[in-house]
């Protein structure tokens, strides 16, 4: 099989194979990567013997060290928990107003706020709070449902709104087409005025402003301002939450009112976190 | 412009004859076709390079710029200038945490990168420009892997000794004597190796706390990685790389010769003189043959082991250490100095001939190098000098891109951020103007007739969330361009930055 022949060029011998009069020479690695080379290999049964390696029937050899990635995170988890608490220390033993006076606390809050935010509000209400059209309201607006005071969106924030805990915020607007309080015709009078209202040019002397302050104002306020405390959103803007402010979106919900949901919010979160989110949504840009 | 002939041609065939050996380099003789047709070995193996000591004029100017340059290392990071309160009193200093680089007076932000642009560009010209000049000035008198290589080899002379006791050291079995020398030779080395690190290291924190830091233990993994680094890579690179850098590694040891054109002036051996070459005596007459007399001193004292009589080479670094030991041998017989010089292609054919020789060292390229150089020098100068102390960076907010606000205007969210380039604290009013009903809020600050007061600390930069309302009618729709306009208290021109209002389609 093999006749090895010795290069007289390169003082190399060949590998003995030929292919038509082809041959290869076999020349030696050099030898700092053979050692390099068994280096490696020395250093990883080293590797065997400490850290875990081997699968064994049922289960694994741990390693003298006995390290887990587990265990690594738990520490990095723990550790970044430490640094955090001389914050949290601070934010727990404040009010929300007195963390938006201090302003190295406020900053704190403001940045724990935008994180906690983007991992469980901005699902529904968008990130920076731009709501969805039609579904959840915004937050970056000057248009409140339930109050945008710190005290009121640490409330909203803690209890939701219309939810199994007991504190929700949970009122309701009556069916007015459905349960047939309003006659179509009616519905669709002070659906006139109300869109009318929106664009700030109230039709004064109408039908439907007969109708509105019969059966609306006692939620809805006097000139539509709107009542935070039962969530009665102001109608004397062009701002909606559930449907355009034209005289169909508005028949609409007069006839069948759309509600929105929130979740308890204190059950999942510890209250330094709530308190942070408060800050942040209160500075959103609408914060009263 | 002529290309440069590799060797000299005429030369060539005057010096070789067919079984004229190969030079250390392994030369090929390609020209030379009566060679008997066997197959060449083209491998060299590496052979540790031991050159001798000499003395003259170059060898004088490459321990003058050694001296030099080491000061400038190793004394560069101690020097101190004074900022202020609070600021670092470091004269060269790059202070990363910080994210500033300082240089005597001059303080770079990071937003200013582009002046290390123009450094590069200088430090690329001034090469160009030098090369073009005096050949491998750079590579053989500048270069850091040069003057740390005859540092080291300076260590091996003063514990081992000359050229003739090393070569004889290296073959020496070991017996504790030897293995005594090898130990102090690699101390030192070592504890050069260490000052060279340090001295990189040293210029990226205050040097007088960094330093004893470094030997406590408290300095960051980061220090003592460079280091490492930078320690361990002197260590190898002129402990024993050596040539290998110049002939093999080094990217401008392969350019050099299109850096340079006939009227360098490079390291060149004057072959119309020296040709034919042969042994001298004590009383050699001269008449008639060449005034070399083949003593190899040029080869012995070359630190890259070339034959300069070969002609300009890659491995000749133009260190002029040749010409030095060339001119030792001629004072002996006698004869002028100058069989190798520094001269250039023209000079040289010229003097062949006998003609007069002129050194033609204005020329279009050394004045289009210098030229370059000149403007990019102005450019930095100009930028430095004009520098401005106020930046403005806006960022407009993308979610939400603008809000519809209970009263029907619509508003857009900014973040403001001011650079504020100076030491002080300063106080800016800010505005936004273009559009009609216009009205500025800044989210913590004091704002009246749309007219906001903000306070930015010094040498850093003052963030504020800005709050622009504008309404309905006022807007074209998508996009309307405005402008914000930040004035300081104390006077100066105001700084306008354009931006966009968006807003719902019309």
């Amino acid at each position: 099989m093999a006749s090895i022949e010795k290069d007289p060029i390169s003082g190399v011998y060949t590998t003995g194979h030929e292919w038509d009069g082809i041959k290869e020479l076999n020349t030696p690695m050099p030898r700092w990567w053979v050692y390099v080379f068994w280096a490696t290999i020395i250093w990883s049964i080293g590797y065997w013997v400490v850290y875990p390696t081997w699968p064994t029937t049922t289960g694994f050899t741990p390693g003298i060290w006995h390290w887990t990635a587990r265990e690594e995170l738990e520490g990095d988890l723990a550790q970044q928990k430490a640094a955090r608490s001389k914050w949290l220390v601070k934010i727990d033993g404040a009010t929300v107003d007195q963390i938006e006076a201090d302003k190295e606390l406020r900053n704190y809050a403001l940045a724990g706020g935008r994180i906690a935010f983007g991992e469980n509000c901005a699902a529904c209400h968008g990130t920076g709070g731009v709501g969805s059209p039609g579904a959840y309201p915004s937050l970056a607006d000057d248009v409140w449902l339930w109050g945008g005071t710190l005290a009121d969106i640490q409330q909203t924030i803690t209890h939701g709104v219309r939810n199994e805990d007991t504190e929700s915020r949970s009122t309701i607007m009556p069916n007015f087409g459905v349960d047939g309080v309003l006659a179509p015709e009616q519905i669709a009078q002070v659906a006139e005025y109300v869109a009318s209202l929106s664009r700030k040019q109230p039709a004064a002397g109408s039908p439907g402003e007969a109708i509105f302050a019969e059966n609306c104002v006692v939620c809805h306020g006097e000139g539509g301002v709107g009542t935070k405390e039962v969530g009665a959103p102001p109608l004397n803007t062009l701002v909606r939450t559930f449907t355009k402010p034209t005289v169909e979106g508005i028949s609409q919900q007069v006839n069948k009112p759309k509600h929105g949901s929130m979740p308890s919010w204190g059950r999942r979160l510890d209250p330094a976190t709530i308190k942070e989110l408060t800050i942040y949504v209160h500075s959103l840009g609408g914060g009263q | 412009m002529r290309p440069l002939p590799f060797l000299f041609e005429r030369e060539y065939a005057i010096t070789h004859s067919p079984f004229m050996k190969l030079t250390r380099q392994g030369e090929v003789n390609a020209l030379d076709t009566s060679a008997p047709q066997q197959p060449e070995n083209l491998y060299e193996e590496t052979r540790r390079i031991h050159p001798r000591t000499v003395k003259g004029l170059f060898r004088n100017i490459k321990w003058i710029v050694m001296v030099v340059l080491m000061a400038v290392w190793h004394i560069g990071p101690f020097l101190r200038w004074n900022r202020g309160e609070g600021a670092p009193d470091q004269a060269i200093l790059i202070d990363m945490a910080g994210r500033r680089a300082y240089f005597f007076f001059i303080e770079i932000w990071p937003q200013e990168v582009y002046y290390i642009t123009g450094l590069l560009l200088i430090a690329g010209l001034a090469l160009f420009f030098m090369s073009a000049l005096a050949g491998r000035v750079w590579c053989g008198f500048l270069c850091f892997q040069t003057v740390y290589t005859d540092l080291f080899m300076l260590v091996e002379r003063v514990v081992v000794g000359d050229r003739g006791r090393r070569i004889a050291f290296d073959r020496r079995r070991w017996d504790l004597d030897k293995a005594a020398r090898v130990l102090a030779i690699h101390t030192l080395w070592a504890l050069i190796s260490l000052a060279c690190g340090l001295g990189f290291v040293l210029f990226f924190g205050d040097a007088f706390t960094l330093l004893p830091d470094i030997f406590t233990g408290d300095a960051s993994s980061g220090t003592y990685t460079f280091l490492a680094i930078v320690g361990g890579g002197c260590y190898l690179m002129a402990g024993y790389a050596r040539e290998q850098v110049c002939i093999y590694m080094c990217p401008y040891s392969r350019f050099q010769s299109a850096m340079f054109d006939e009227h360098s002036m490079i390291v060149a051996y004057e072959a119309w003189r020296g040709e034919p070459r042969g042994a001298a005596r004590k009383n050699q007459n001269f008449e008639g043959r060449g005034h070399c007399i083949d003593c190899k001193a040029c080869v012995a004292a070359c630190p890259t082991g070339v034959d300069i009589r070969l002609g300009n080479q890659l491995a000749c670094i133009g260190c002029g250490l040749c010409i030095d030991a060339c001119d030792q041998m001629m004072d002996r017989y006698q004869l002028p100095r100058g069989l190798i010089t520094y001269d250039s292609i023209t000079a040289q054919e010229a003097r062949a001939k006998g003609e007069t020789a002129e050194l033609k060292l204005v020329r279009p390229r050394t004045i289009i190098y210098a030229g370059m150089l000149a403007f990019v020098a102005a450019v930095m100068v100009y930028g430095l000098a004009s520098r401005a102390t106020t930046e403005v960076s806006i960022l407009h907010e993308r979610s939400p891109l603008y809000v519809q606000l209970g009263s029907g205007d619509f508003r857009n969210g900014y973040t403001y951020k001011v650079l504020n380039m100076v030491r002080q604290d300063r106080h800016f009013m800010l505005r936004a103007v273009g559009i009609a009903g216009l009205t500025l809020d800044v989210v913590g600050e004091k704002s009246q007739n749309g007219v906001a007061t903000l306070t930015a600390e010094g040498d850093s930069v003052g963030t504020f969330r800005v709050y622009v309302s504008a309404p309905y009618d006022s807007i074209k729709g998508h996009a309307t361009p405005f402008e914000f306009v930040l004035e300081d208290d104390a006077g100066g021109t105001p700084v306008k930055s354009s931006a966009t209002f968006m807003g719902p389609e019309k």
